[in-house]
């Protein structure tokens, strides 16, 4: 009998790892794995990012899934442990480094936070969010393995969201301009925000087992966040990615309608072509089969509750609109207001969104979304915008006040188009809870759940085939 | 053959065929050659993905074989096809003199055969760099062809029997992310996401490429094409276009990218005319 032998433990942590990135929704199926192996057995184990970019290149195969697999790499492969082997401060004797907590060190830390955040220094960032943890957001437990961290107790004693004014300034005196100045701020503060996070769960899961972290501090990669709970940071970061979406939809789009647009054989032709084999016809040549292009009528509630997931749809029906004959958008909250005016081609889609911003205001006349109101409005004063060859796209929650619903409005409106769809971003299973008039519509328009850019995307190109 | 040495190998050997790879770039590199697997490199338009292979053609001293996928692509296209209007001739040609079974077996060899990329590449002894340009073009019929070429590396043509890889070529795809590969297809490669460089990395990069550069132009032209990607553009520059640009200086004999310089080459940079509206209003330009 030989007796097991001494397991380094790298085995398990590389399961485990694997483990979790399978919890947070990365389909990594053995053959990736072994790949993984494979390619750590070819590396040298010398340096921890070159270990990182092998697991990346062998586990990770979308760029959205990247941040999850960093988050998490980040809890079961530390890059320091504890506060490090260099903790911040050094320079400045060993006496400041014992002043953890107080009024001036508070301070201090601020100013060096400012620094590092208007020179946007990364490596700086990185050490100064470690050491906040350590400082700021310690919370001392009665003994080992019961001490904890907390970003959010880091980051209400620091509050680096206060310094965005004092950064915005000191961008401006470098020459960028006023909006810009506000943008960069915003995103390095939302950044270290994240990297605070980032070091509370590296050192919770020092405490508890990178396990426990994983399967509850992962979030969803930016094409499944919903639109209703997204963070400021995540917004800026989804309308990036609204270009691209629109642009892989119409590819998509193109490319579905060239496959099916072989019409009937161009018999001329191809006898034609024949000649040069000797009047064997060796390729067939078709006639091209005239594609349809539908017209599209979007109604829009842009109220408080669902103006995200409202402006996200409209940027999108924007982006793609060339792949309708027409658009015309119309906004809502209890009164109707056509915005097709904004949606001129080609214009700038920062500019289309702070105008449809500005005149979201008609939209409202007494400030409560009220659906039934705005359905008999639209109905009303837009009795052409229906027709037998357009398509009706009404987006909004259906949360209507308990006001008086005006099914039979829809009913109308739903048999003189030629289709009619509701989009709807809350989940299904809040649709009918309180004042949710989601089931009474619902049995009228076909009503589809489209709560983050994925499902939006899938509809869209749904939409336009 | 080993491909690479090591990563910091191919990130030298690579910088000598005159690419900048940064470390994620290098270390995937190095992994695609040891573990002979293909490699998937996606990424906005003009980031250097192509360029990455050539250059490990150049960095390796191998034959660049390259795929250029596009909509329609099909089997006859990748793979290999039979050469009908020579075949026909053939047959026309004997008039019956010859037994039906001797023209068969005549004109199903190699010399009426077409060899197309993959073919070629599979068959080929010397070292082979493969390069699959844009496989998001092609139909989805492709990727299944694909698939049994890169598993395997191996063909089988009915008239011919299998013809497997002598020597593996070592197998690039570039994708812009139009259309989202099969799960399949991303299971057999290595996977690299080439983004924009940093700003440091720029820099050598547009140095390397239009050495004549003053330093001080390089680095406004650098942070003026970053301050360009943080704008919501409709498409952002990318390294093809700073190189561009750095070209387009040298021609002009600019020497300082001053407001009214970079307001009058902007056209070489960005390519709408919105975007060209947003950049002049944010970099405050028409002063």
């Amino acid at each position: 009998m030989t007796p097991a032998a001494p397991r380094s433990g790298l085995v398990d942590r590389h399961i485990a790892f694997l483990e979790a990135l399978r919890g947070a929704g990365l389909p990594v199926s053995l053959a990736e794995d072994l790949d993984a192996v494979a390619a750590l057995t070819a590396l040298d184990w010398s340096e921890r990012l070159v270990i990182r970019d092998a697991y990346a290149a062998t586990l990770v195969k979308r760029r959205t899934q990247r941040p999850t697999f960093e988050a998490l790499f980040d809890i079961y492969f530390p890059r320091l442990v504890g506060a490090g082997a260099a903790p911040y401060g050094e320079e400045q004797g060993p006496d400041e480094s014992g002043a953890r907590d107080n009024g001036q060190a508070l301070a201090s830390f601020r100013q060096e936070l400012l620094e590092a955040l208007t020179e946007g220094d990364e490596q700086r960032l990185a050490r100064l969010a470690a050491d906040m943890v350590g400082r700021f957001g310690a919370m001392p437990g009665r003994g080992p393995g019961l001490s904890s961290w907390s970003a959010y107790t880091a980051l209400q004693r620091v509050s680096p969201q206060q310094l965005v004014d004092q950064i915005v300034s000191a961008l401006l005196a470098q020459g960028r301009s006023e909006e810009e100045a506000q943008r960069v701020s915003g995103r390095r503060v939302g950044a270290f925000t994240r990297q605070v996070e980032d070091d509370a769960r590296r050192r919770i899961a020092e405490e508890k087992g990178p396990d426990h972290v994983a399967k509850v501090a992962t979030r969803p990669s930016i094409d499944r966040v919903d639109f209703t709970a997204a963070r400021k940071s995540d917004l800026e970061e989804m309308r990036r990615e609204i270009y691209p979406l629109a642009r892989r939809l119409a590819t998509r789009l193109t490319q579905e309608h060239h496959a099916r647009r072989r019409g009937p054989l161009d018999f001329r032709r191809t006898v034609r072509a024949s000649m040069s084999t000797g009047g064997v016809p060796l390729t067939t040549h078709h006639r091209p089969k005239r594609p349809h292009r539908t017209e599209l009528v979007v109604l829009c509630d842009v109220s408080g509750s669902v103006a995200n997931f409202a402006q996200f749809t409209l940027l999108l029906v924007f982006a793609l609109q060339d792949q309708f004959q027409k658009v015309r958008a119309f906004t809502f909250i209890d009164h109707v207001h056509e915005v097709t005016h904004h949606f001129r081609p080609g214009a700038d889609v920062v500019d289309v969104m702070a105008d449809l911003a500005a005149s979201t205001s008609h939209a409202a006349l007494w400030g409560r979304t009220n659906y039934g109101r705005a359905l008999a409005k639209f109905e009303e004063a837009h009795p052409d915008a229906l027709g037998p060859k357009s398509s009706l796209l009404i987006l909004g929650d259906a949360r209507s006040n308990y006001s008086d619903l005006n099914a039979d409005v829809l009913v109308r409106l739903a048999r003189s188009a030629r289709h009619a769809w509701w989009l709807n971003p809350e989940a299904v299973r809040h649709w009918g809870t309180g004042d949710s008039a989601a089931r009474t519509y619902g049995d009228i328009v076909p009503m589809v759940e489209c709560r983050n850019l994925t499902q939006l995307g899938e509809f869209v190109h749904d939409l336009a085939v | 053959m080993t491909w690479f040495a090591s990563p910091a190998d191919a990130a030298e050997r690579l910088t000598a065929a005159g690419y900048l790879a940064d470390a994620a770039t290098a270390t995937t590199t190095f992994l695609a050659g040891a573990l002979e697997k293909p490699m998937l490199v996606e990424g906005p338009a003009g980031v250097g993905k192509t360029e990455l292979a050539k250059a490990v053609a150049r960095a390796t001293g191998s034959e660049l074989v390259r795929l250029q996928c596009y909509e329609g692509l099909d089997e006859a296209r990748a793979l290999y096809e039979w050469n009908y209007k020579k075949q026909l001739l053939r047959i026309q040609s004997s008039h019956g003199e010859q037994e039906w079974s001797a023209t068969h077996d005549d004109i199903f060899t190699e010399e009426f055969l077409l060899t197309r990329p993959l073919l070629t590449a599979i068959r080929r002894e010397e070292p082979t760099v493969l390069l699959i340009d844009e496989v998001d073009k092609t139909d989805v019929e492709v990727e299944g062809l694909l698939l049994e070429v890169l598993s395997d590396f191996q063909v089988t043509i009915p008239e011919l029997g299998t013809v497997s890889a002598v020597r593996r070529p070592l197998v690039f795809l570039t994708s812009n992310a139009t259309r989202e590969l099969s799960e399949a297809v991303k299971r057999r490669c290595l996977y690299l996401h080439l983004d924009y460089p940093d700003a440091e990395r720029e820099r050598e990069i547009v140095a390397s490429h239009v050495p004549e550069l003053d330093d001080r132009v390089a680095e406004q032209l650098v942070a003026t094409i970053g301050r360009l990607r943080e704008l919501e553009l409709k498409k952002a520059p990318s390294i093809a276009e700073s190189v561009d640009w750095a070209r387009t200086l040298i021609a002009l004999e600019i020497r300082d990218l001053d407001d009214k310089a970079v307001n009058d080459t902007l056209g070489v940079v960005l390519k709408h005319a919105s975007d060209h509206d947003r950049a002049v209003r944010e970099l405050r330009l028409n002063r």
